[in-house]
């Protein structure tokens, strides 16, 4: 069996794409890549088009390679993926309604992003107009006894947009179908043209609760396409605020689950500690999510001697308060009652899927981009990498609960290490057109991948911006499956996929 | 769980001071408060809140306008769950154009008197993403607007002293 680099040498390897290879295949080489995806052999760990090409990002995760394989489609079309892979479809789905590009014998083809109101985009003009549900082609359900019931895309709460159409036997939900793309806001068409400062900037505003991550995995892949190396101490701070990040999420979304199985405790404790490292982050590095503080060659904030102590009290802090808290987690019997045994995700499909994040490990999958594709600084910090088996609610509680131990010990080990120096490297965006690089970062929710390719300028030719939330969407339709109706918060807010960061 | 709570009650509570009203808000919202705002209004404000293309930026703070930190509800503004319960919209994001009809439908849902608020960057004028396609642009060019919130995102403090202003405003319109 040839191994992904064996596909990718065999094929025509591009020249300037960094740090892994991609390489322009023919129709049977991306067929036979489909089948190994199809196997379980390889993880797909993207997939996007642009005018006349698509292309796939893969991982094989037992020799740890990475690689991008391309397929041009000069005639506007191209095999269809999603035809042996399923998880493939609904990026199939959009790269046809965003490029026109038909998916040849695919199994939906139903628009995904799209809801027929962009009618001078490619694919979109025979898009009929199916803005709120009804003029969508739901799939058809038949049995005794279902009836539906459609919530959204305005959901009874503080929460993003999107559609969510149940099928019920009396309460158990026996299919849940998704609807999203309604905060499609075309980052990436945005992105074409611009200069790398206003696409980081666009990059931090893809997903709010991960404008670190993005604006990091955006930076390293402009860093990689540029061949520019950045400062030791921009490198640690970045991870700094990464850690503060996922810290921040995870003690809003413990919280908030609890407070969705209706003990509101726990929300008010987490809410507040919540707040405290967002203080933090606002006094360190001026804003309190840290928005546009990472910018391709560095950071913009740097961190005095004030902002050390500060952090180090922080992690003091939530060290002596977040135990108690996970203590009244574990022994309260009513909470335990409704986040044990729910919406359960198999360890099957989180593989298949490639499904990463708290969700990928609380199934048992081991994969985390810090470690298994690790980029600096995490090479060299102590960690340990936990999973759960279960994969119900309350096994993503405990994996979040574990990633902010964790995140602790990162940054008491970052602000123990961190060299002193500049923060930032000055760099000429200009060069030969066609650089390209890619980068993959493991924010709060998963790994986010980003890929682009700059012009002669400098500036970006195209980008695409790959949400964890793409390969954990379709999971929550099979988590449900079986639950009743009023856990669906609990398995939602479990999960906490972005609709931002997936409509892009 | 005892000791948390006895500890929370021997402690005091968390919960800060109010901030001051936001002159810039304040001027804003005091005209279209006249009329009969105060007798419909009370000291009582109910919102209801739409994401209307947002990041979600704006949501994590308005999010944290509910924690004992900043205890909101102290004020009498509570979010609500539905737009006919609310006496006022709050909107985020650029407005796309998947979403105009849902927001058109949230407002024309909610009974008079109804005002609007525009939260972050995105609300005002659609921020980073105006000028695309998928974009309508600023929520007034799709619902009438009566008080903006700028930032990006606005901090819960600074979402806090606008709608005191509104509060302030409907108190003094009486």
């Amino acid at each position: 069996m040839p191994t992904l680099d064996d596909i990718l040498l065999a094929g025509l390897i591009v020249g300037g794409h960094r740090p892994w290879r991609r390489s322009i295949v023919g129709a049977d080489v991306w067929k036979f890549v489909t089948q190994q995806l199809a196997e379980g052999k390889w993880t797909l760990l993207g997939f996007w088009g642009e005018a006349a090409a698509v292309h796939m990002a893969l991982l094989d995760e037992q020799r740890n390679q990475v690689g991008v394989v391309t397929l041009e489609c000069p005639g506007g079309r191209f095999p269809s993926v999603a035809a042996g892979h399923p998880p493939a479809a609904r990026l199939e789905r959009s790269i046809r309604d965003l490029f026109g590009l038909i998916p040849e014998n695919a199994p939906d083809d139903r628009p995904w992003l799209s809801h027929g109101r962009w009618p001078d985009q490619p694919g979109n003009a025979d898009v009929a107009d199916a803005g709120i549900p009804g003029g969508y082609r739901f799939l058809p359900v038949t049995g005794e006894g279902l009836h539906q019931v459609a919530v959204g895309p305005i959901h009874a709460g503080i929460i993003e947009p999107g559609h969510f159409r149940f099928t019920a036997n009396g309460e158990a939900v026996v299919r849940l179908e998704e609807r999203l793309g309604y905060v499609h806001k075309g980052i990436e068409s945005l992105m074409a043209g611009a200069d790398l400062a206003k696409a980081v900037k666009l990059a931090g505003r893809t997903s709010g609760d991960s404008t670190v991550a993005y604006a990091l995995s955006f930076s390293r892949a402009a860093e990689a396409a540029l061949g520019l190396d950045i400062p030791g101490r921009a490198i640690w701070l970045r991870a700094l605020m990464a850690e503060l990040e996922r810290i921040a999420n995870h003690l809003g979304d413990i919280g908030a689950i609890c407070n969705d199985a209706a003990f509101a405790l726990m929300l008010a404790h987490c809410g507040v500690l919540r707040e405290l490292v967002l203080r933090a982050a606002d006094r360190c590095f001026g804003h309190r999510l840290m928005r546009d503080c990472i910018v391709p060659g560095g950071v913009t904030a740097e961190l005095d001697a004030d902002g050390v102590r500060e952090l180090q009290e922080l992690v003091a802090e939530i060290r002596a308060r977040f135990p108690k808290l996970v203590e009244l987690y574990d022994n309260t019997a009513s909470l335990q009652d409704r986040t044990v045994g729910t919406g359960k995700l198999s360890l099957e499909l989180a593989r298949q899927h490639g499904c990463g994040g708290y969700i990928g490990r609380a199934s048992g999958r081991e994969f985390d981009a810090r470690f298994q594709l690790p980029y600096e600084p995490y090479d060299r910090l102590q960690a340990q990498l936990r999973t759960h088996v279960d994969g119900d609610v309350n096994a993503r509680v405990w994996i979040r609960i574990w990633e902010v131990q964790q995140s602790l010990s990162f940054i008491e080990q970052i602000l123990g290490q961190m060299p002193q120096g500049p923060i930032s490297s000055s760099f000429e965006s200009e060069g030969e057109a066609g650089r390209e690089g890619m980068a993959i970062v493991e924010g709060f929710r998963g790994d986010i991948l980003v890929w682009l390719r700059l012009t002669a300028e400098g500036r970006v030719d195209r980008c695409h911006l790959r949400d964890p939330s793409w390969f954990q969407w379709p999971l929550l339709e099979a988590a449900i499956e079986g639950n009743i109706i009023a856990d669906f918060p609990l398995c939602n807010k479990s999960f906490n996929c972005s609709y931002s960061g997936h409509d892009l | 769980m005892r000791s948390l709570l006895t500890q929370s009650l021997l402690k005091g509570p968390l919960t800060e001071p109010a901030p001051q009203p936001d002159v810039a808000a304040l001027a804003e919202v005091a005209a279209a408060l006249q009329r009969t705002a105060r007798r419909r209004l009370g000291r009582s404000l109910s919102i209801r809140a739409v994401d209307a293309g947002s990041c979600n930026g704006c949501e994590l703070e308005m999010h944290a306008l509910n924690n004992p930190i900043y205890d909101i509800e102290r004020f009498g503004i509570r979010f609500v769950a539905s737009p006919r319960h609310a006496d006022i919209l709050m909107v985020t994001g650029p407005v796309t154009k998947n979403m105009q009809e849902a927001l058109e439908r949230a407002y024309h849902a909610m009974p008079d008197p109804k005002w609007v608020v525009a939260l972050g960057d995105c609300a005002l004028d659609g921020g980073m993403f105006a000028g695309g396609y998928a974009c309508v642009g600023g929520v007034s060019a799709v619902i009438p607007v009566d008080l903006h919130i700028r930032g990006c995102p606005p901090s819960p403090r600074h979402i806090l002293e606008a709608l005191l202003a509104l509060l302030k405003a409907a108190d003094s319109a009486g």
